[in-house]
């Protein structure tokens, strides 16, 4: 029973992360992994991150946004695992992957307010 | 009580590279290794900007160097695949209705990459001024 009542929050958390995926997570990607090293744009300035990252408001919608992206992302490996790969260890593949997932929760939580 | 046995042909591992859109589904799945790895990337980014300047400066010295600058643009490539087929999945998984009448496929698709751009132009807006 309680796996039957944890599953449609599961799916619900999987449905958020993917929208985030699709809206927020692509301008993140290319600005801080792409425009900002290679120097597509002026780098910002360090104190002008620390202060835009270390305001609550972006830390509270960046530890939202890293859970929810974390779960989608082991939500879709988990049933990547099971049907497209056919690993048919159902219970050790679900184990494996919200296990990592809640790790990065972890590590988002800490490391998000860490800033400032 | 005899237990009854049923018969279920395995499916081969790698079933799904036979056909192109088998292929884009595993491959569209697979995206989510990528959505890890950039949530990954962009906390270690944050760490960095934490510790100071001089951190912050060798981190992207790391990050412009050629593979990890390749592993971060294959996994944009992946995500780009993700964008695509999320917002095209949308109409099909939910009526978006305005007052009785649903709102066509087409502008529920084309809002979203309205929504995309509009929250892309504000996090350019916060982090490059």
């Amino acid at each position: 029973m309680t796996r039957r009542r944890i599953e449609p929050l599961v799916w619900l958390m999987f449905s958020g992360g993917g929208v985030l995926a699709a809206v927020l997570l692509p301008v993140l990607a290319v600005l801080f992994a792409l425009a900002l090293p290679l120097g597509w744009v002026s780098r910002p300035e360090h104190g002008h991150l620390v202060s835009l990252f270390g305001n609550p408001l972006t830390q509270l919608v960046l530890t939202g946004a890293f859970v929810l992206l974390l779960v989608h992302s082991a939500h879709r490996f988990r049933y990547t695992l099971y049907d497209g790969l056919q690993v048919k260890l159902k219970r050790t593949v679900a184990v494996l992957c919200y296990g990592a997932a809640a790790l990065g929760a972890l590590a988002a939580v800490v490391v998000v307010w860490s800033v400032g | 009580m005899t237990e009854v046995r049923v018969y279920r042909r395995p499916v081969p591992t790698w079933w799904w590279v036979r056909k192109r859109s088998y292929f884009v589904f595993v491959m569209r799945e697979l995206s989510s290794l990528f959505v890890a790895w950039l949530v990954v990337y962009l906390l270690m980014f944050l760490w960095a900007v934490g510790r100071g300047a001089s951190v912050y400066g060798d981190f992207l010295n790391w990050a412009s160097t050629p593979w990890v600058v390749l592993l971060n643009v294959v996994a944009l490539l992946f995500l780009a695949l993700h964008v695509v087929t999320w917002f095209n999945l949308t109409p099909q998984a939910m009526v978006v209705k305005l007052g009785s009448r649903p709102v066509p496929a087409a502008l529920v698709i084309a809002s979203q990459y309205a929504g995309l751009l509009v929250v892309s132009a504000i996090v350019l807006w916060l982090v490059v001024r």
